[in-house]
């Protein structure tokens, strides 16, 4: 039997997805070790408020946009949130993902639905979809996104759909499509660590410095 | 890379930490700073985007700090830095932003920018593209005794004259007070009443004070043009001052970036802590009030509105205590929008009033401002900020729009309660 479909399928979740998983994880772990070497240096400034607090309170709370914040950049904010929210949903609520997480690290959680998923993952879509539209249109974000940008972002993207057209064997062999699918999720797991993907991890850091740095003075973040 | 540019980036190394580092590397690109800005809001000019013009510290920070950076700098990849690139960046860096801080407050990431302004200014001004007016600034405080060249005669003049319309005795350097008052230099030179007016309050409210003419001005052009040196130099003379005289406090006055300078930097700065308290001066008024030591009878009937400073409210955490007390003299308080933590820069702040280069920009910046201003049609603005004081009105009056400005201090002692 010579099915080269299932060779790639095999290859995929085989020894590149062992890859992916190995450069994603080390990558991300240097990353993040790398940033928190810097350290900063001790404010010798008398604390007015409460800077710790704060600081864990601003990763929660800087999730929220400021009033008035959705209606000069409707694209951006719901399209933020959509993809966001869609692409979790359809990666950490979809019965086969936990169970492969499962498998992984023994953690395992209730799944929803397949309307839910498809769903997440059709909505998902369109907002990365716009969010690449204002990337290219708008001048200010036109003049900050390099072609990484855009790559990172057609990158997450693509396990959306490979996925969706998998599950649903939309069109193309089956077999060949779900190894698409795995490839995507491989060269993502791979390119993350080297791309602002890392900012999955970094802006909880990022908020909580803020958020102390704010809250040292008293004031708001 | 010549010997300057080489300075530059060594600068621009030394303010790398950790919270650099997770803002870098967690900027998606997304441009919301953009809208937070007054400058991109006056211009819709994407390159005032906030995160842009901090720049040259984030290729600082990918080439140097980073593994994948490092690995492409090491291979000829790398993006060197040039004595352009600061020419380049003078414009962003330090005429079009006025360290106002809105942009740290909406990043979705929680990116401090204004922070990372502060230090790309370390290594411009290191590199040699600090704006000529904020280095002679710095010339004329660190040799003399203030930015606007030697102030202590006309100090001397001011408390005269204050100890002379209040009749109340005010003397200089006075040994076992609880208090240091510290002057910002626009309150010398353009607003002398508030001197008189703190002698008031203070007298009523039983508090000591001083002031020193060792050490009388509050301003520090270091923190603007951002140089540590320069900025350490002009704390530690208020800092020996206060030791010396063995004050409890040191009160910061209505100035928004000598609060920043003195309450907040300067124990940094100084690297240790202080032997005494640096308090703001509406902060003391209002916990004066809290004690009932701050009593007013009447008030204001005009349409009054009040102006925050980015530097005292915003990025320093007074921003109820104003309010407290201008609803004890103002029978008609009405708010601008986006009033309190958000509120937009006068457009002089940072060092941009300074700026001749920046004219134009500041300017344009203003029209938000007036806009706002004119929504609520006010008699009177009153703020906590002498530059920002002399910001609106000199605005005010190029925008032909007649409406006083009065700074807090003075407005809390014309109401003061007159029994004793």
């Amino acid at each position: 039997m010579n099915n080269p479909n299932f060779d790639l399928l095999m290859f995929a979740r085989g020894p590149l997805f062992d890859f992916a998983l190995l450069v994603f994880v080390a990558g991300v772990l240097i990353r993040v070790v790398e940033i928190l070497v810097l350290g900063r240096k001790k404010d010798f400034s008398k604390a007015k408020g409460k800077p710790v607090q704060q600081g864990i309170k601003t990763i929660f709370t800087r999730t929220l946009p400021r009033p008035g914040a959705i209606k000069a950049n409707p694209i951006t904010i719901v399209g933020g949130y959509v993809f966001h929210i869609g692409f979790f949903i359809a990666f950490l609520l979809f019965v086969p993902h936990i169970a492969l997480i499962e498998e992984l690290t023994g953690l395992s959680w209730p799944g929803v639905g397949r309307v839910i998923i498809e769903s997440s993952t059709v909505l998902a879509v369109i907002a990365g979809l716009a969010l690449l539209y204002t990337r290219w249109r708008d001048p200010v974000r036109r003049k900050l996104t390099t072609w990484v940008d855009y790559l990172v972002l057609v990158l997450s993207l693509l396990p959306l759909i490979t996925g969706y057209v998998a599950v649903n064997k939309l069109f193309g062999d089956p077999t060949f499509m779900m190894a698409l699918h795995i490839l995507s999720v491989d060269i993502l797991m791979i390119v993350f660590p080297f791309t602002k993907l890392m900012h999955a991890f970094t802006f909880a850091m990022a908020r909580y410095y803020n958020g102390s740095i704010q809250g040292r003075k008293g004031a708001e973040s | 890379m010549n010997a300057t540019c080489e300075r530059g980036v060594n600068a621009l190394r030394e303010q790398i930490d950790a919270p650099v580092a997770s803002f870098f590397s967690s900027c998606v690109s997304c441009g919301l700073c953009a809208d937070a800005c007054i400058f991109f809001q006056e211009t819709q000019d994407p390159q005032y985007t906030p995160i842009r013009k901090v720049e040259l510290l984030r290729r600082v920070w990918e080439n140097e700090y980073t593994l994948f950076g490092r690995l492409k700098s090491m291979a000829g990849l790398g993006n060197k830095i040039t004595d352009e690139d600061f020419t380049d960046a003078e414009r962003l860096v330090y005429d079009s932003c006025t360290m106002c801080g809105r942009c740290s407050m909406v990043c979705p990431v929680g990116n401090d920018i204004t922070l990372m302004i502060r230090k790309m200014r370390e290594g411009m001004s290191a590199a040699g593209h600090a704006p000529v007016e904020l280095i002679g600034a710095a010339k004329r405080h660190t040799k003399g005794n203030s930015p606007m060249g030697d102030l202590s005669k006309a100090i001397q003049a001011q408390v005269k004259h204050a100890s002379a319309e209040t009749g109340i005795e005010i003397e200089f350097d006075k040994p076992g007070v609880d208090y240091l008052v510290i002057l910002s230099a626009q309150e010398i030179a353009e607003y002398p009443e508030v001197i008189g007016a703190m002698a008031k309050i203070f007298k009523k409210a039983g508090v000591t004070w001083t002031i020193s003419l060792e050490a009388f001005e509050a301003t520090n052009v270091g923190i603007q043009i951002g140089n540590r040196d320069v900025a350490k130099y002009l704390v530690t003379r208020v800092v020996e001052a206060a030791e010396r005289l063995g004050v409890k406090k040191v009160i910061s006055p209505e100035c928004g970036h000598a609060y920043q300078a003195m309450r907040w930097e300067g124990p940094n700065l100084i690297g240790r802590e202080y032997d005494f308290e640096v308090v703001h001066i509406i902060e003391l008024l209002d916990q004066l009030r809290a004690e009932g030591k701050l009593k007013t009878s009447g008030k204001d009937s005009d349409k009054i509105t009040f102006h925050d400073p980015c530097q005292i409210n915003r990025r320093g955490g007074i921003n109820k205590e104003p309010r407290r007390l201008l609803n004890m003299v103002a029978e008609n308080f009405v708010e601008t929008d986006d009033a309190g933590t958000m509120n937009w820069c006068c457009s002089a702040g940072g060092g941009v009033g300074a700026n001749e280069r920046a004219a134009d920009l500041k300017n344009a910046a203003f029209q938000l401002k007036k806009r706002q201003f004119e929504k609520v049609a006010p008699d009177k603005i009153v703020t906590m900020c002498a530059f920002c004081h002399h910001t609106l009105e000199n605005a005010l009056e190029d925008n032909d729009m007649d409406i006083e400005v009065a700074g807090l201090t003075e407005m809390m002692a014309e109401y003061l309660v007159d029994e004793d």
